[in-house]
């Protein structure tokens, strides 16, 4: 574990050179620890898969101060309550009418289609960080069997709601956007709408099950195609 | 109705006031202006709060007419204006009334000018800020850029000091830059040479520059790692991908990204390197923490000690 400077007002702390859940148990009892520490002096915090970037208000304190805070918040970590995120379903419409590159990664894996749809849907994955877009949450982590590197060319288009593989990490896309992760499904279940308390039905911590979800279902649900 | 009407919207306007804090366990950015010092000033010339909604005008071409009685200040870039066809000063504030056109051509000298309204354009704010990030469509009038036929909301005003920024506060837009960096991040995996070629270099703007980064183009860089997690990135801070030319990261950057970073550049100078243009020098100077603590806290005491001048 280990602290360094990220820029004029902020320090990251790092907690492993790899993650797994009890890395991000670390990172979000620490970053529990700091809002209340630091108070005021908080700007933001970026938590992430096995750091946590602390941004804090130059003019009203000095890393001298926030490094102490740091200190002591990792000196506490083992103490303090494990903080038990919540487990959220979110349907999935698996196929290759939904998923474009199901097909694909099912015969580079040497797996039918079907089992790619057991074998996603039968873990609980870990919401690790939360970025890239409003709402975008990084999952993890996928079966190996199914892990599938991106595409050589990111698509222009990638629907709102895709379900999709890059390696060892899954997400839905929040909202149409460029992206070059392997999609094999669709999710009508908004990740992001601005105008909804809360924004996002996820947080950091939090654990995601998907459930396989037919086409009548998934139109049902007031998803699109 | 008290508003402006866009007439023209230039090559790219956006509402912004002083950016979006606290939002990034979500995925949101910072948006703000690129300039925080033009744009401060622009507000203090209206005596407005120090985060009122102004509109940010990169390089120019924004055209408006006035649909109520208000006074606005210009500051930043050097841009002509002209207001009912007569060339006025950017640095002070001027009175407005209904009817009047207010043109702009394009920068001379540097690249972002902040138009400052009497009370700020009354935006409604989305995640705290009135902050238009056009990547996350949040933020001013739809999450978009200005276009032609939108009203931009305000106050009607009839009374209000007319200032001006005292000529030796005025900043000059050169076309060459020495910018301040902190070593941080994945530092150590940059090498001592690699370091002092980073240092010692000139480095030219890219055309690749937008309010998420800042591409530059020059002497390579390695570092010596090949993979790293994805992690949270501060502002101004200097990601360098494989093909060793840095990026510096500015207010619409993404919040989180897995390429190594040598630093971070200082706001200060990240308001100063959003005033280039294409084609422009940079050099990079290594500071420590404690220095840029100094600058920073002298910076803001000048600022705030500076006594506008009145010139009604």
């Amino acid at each position: 574990m280990h602290v360094e400077i990220a820029g004029e007002n902020s320090l990251i702390i790092y907690f492993a050179e790899a993650t797994d859940p009890q890395v991000s148990a670390q990172v979000q009892q620490a970053m529990l620890q700091l809002e209340t520490s630091l108070a005021e002096h908080l700007i933001d915090m970026v938590p992430s898969y096995a750091s946590l970037l602390v941004i804090y208000n130059q003019f009203s304190t000095d890393h001298y101060f926030v490094s102490a805070c740091i200190r002591q918040a990792l000196k506490n970590l083992g103490n303090s309550q494990q903080q038990q995120g919540k487990v959220i379903e979110l349907p999935s419409y698996y196929s290759t009418e939904s998923g474009p590159d199901l097909q694909q990664l099912a015969d580079n894996a040497k797996l039918s289609v079907e089992q790619v749809i057991a074998i996603h849907s039968a873990m609980e994955y870990r919401v690790y960080a939360i970025g890239f877009a409003p709402g975008f949450a990084f999952l993890g982590e996928v079966d190996p069997r199914i892990a599938a590197p991106r595409l050589t060319t990111p698509r222009l288009k990638v629907p709102r709601g895709a379900v999709a593989i890059a390696d060892r990490q899954t997400a839905v896309y929040p909202a149409q956007s460029p992206g070059g992760w392997n999609l094999i499904g669709l999710c009508p279940t908004p990740m992001f709408d601005a105008t909804a308390t809360p924004c996002m039905p996820v947080q950091v911590g939090d654990s995601i099950k998907f459930k396989a979800i037919d086409r009548d279902q998934y139109l049902a649900l007031g998803g699109e195609l | 109705m008290s508003d402006f009407k866009v007439i023209q919207p230039g090559l790219l306007t956006l509402i912004q006031d002083a950016g979006r804090y606290g939002q990034h366990r979500i995925g949101l950015t910072n948006g703000g202006p690129l300039d925080a010092l033009a744009f401060n000033w622009a507000n203090r010339l209206c005596e407005n709060p120090l985060n009122c909604s102004t509109l940010e005008i990169s390089i120019g071409g924004l055209v408006l007419v006035a649909q109520t009685d208000t006074y606005i200040a210009v500051t930043g870039a050097c841009m002509p204006m002209k207001i009912n066809g007569r060339d006025c000063s950017f640095w002070q504030t001027h009175k407005i009334v209904q009817g009047d056109k207010i043109e702009f051509g394009f920068a001379t000298a540097g690249a972002r000018a902040y138009l400052a309204v009497k009370g700020g354009f009354n935006v409604a704010p989305s995640f705290t800020s009135t902050s238009t990030v056009v990547r996350e469509s949040i933020g001013g009038i739809n999450g978009n850029k200005l276009a032609v036929g939108d009203l931009l909301a305000c106050n009607r005003a009839v009374q209000a000091s007319l200032l001006a920024v005292p000529d030796t506060e005025i900043p000059n837009y050169p076309t060459e830059l020495s910018i301040k960096v902190i070593l941080g991040y994945q530092q150590k995996s940059f090498d001592s040479v690699q370091q002092r070629l980073f240092f010692s270099s000139d480095y030219q703007l890219s055309d690749k520059v937008d309010r998420m980064g800042f591409r530059l183009q020059g002497q390579q860089i390695k570092s010596s790692l090949s993979g790293m997690l994805s992690e949270g990135i501060c502002h101004g801070a200097i990601q360098v991908p494989a093909d060793g030319q840095p990026i510096v990261l500015m207010n619409d950057r993404q919040t989180i990204g897995g390429y190594p970073k040598i630093g971070s550049v200082i706001a200060l100078d990240t308001a100063r390197l959003s005033q280039l243009m294409p084609g422009n020098k940079v050099a990079f100077e290594q500071i420590s923490m404690e220095r840029a603590h100094n600058i920073n806290h002298l910076a803001r005491q000048r600022y705030q000690n500076v006594a506008l001048v009145n010139i009604a």
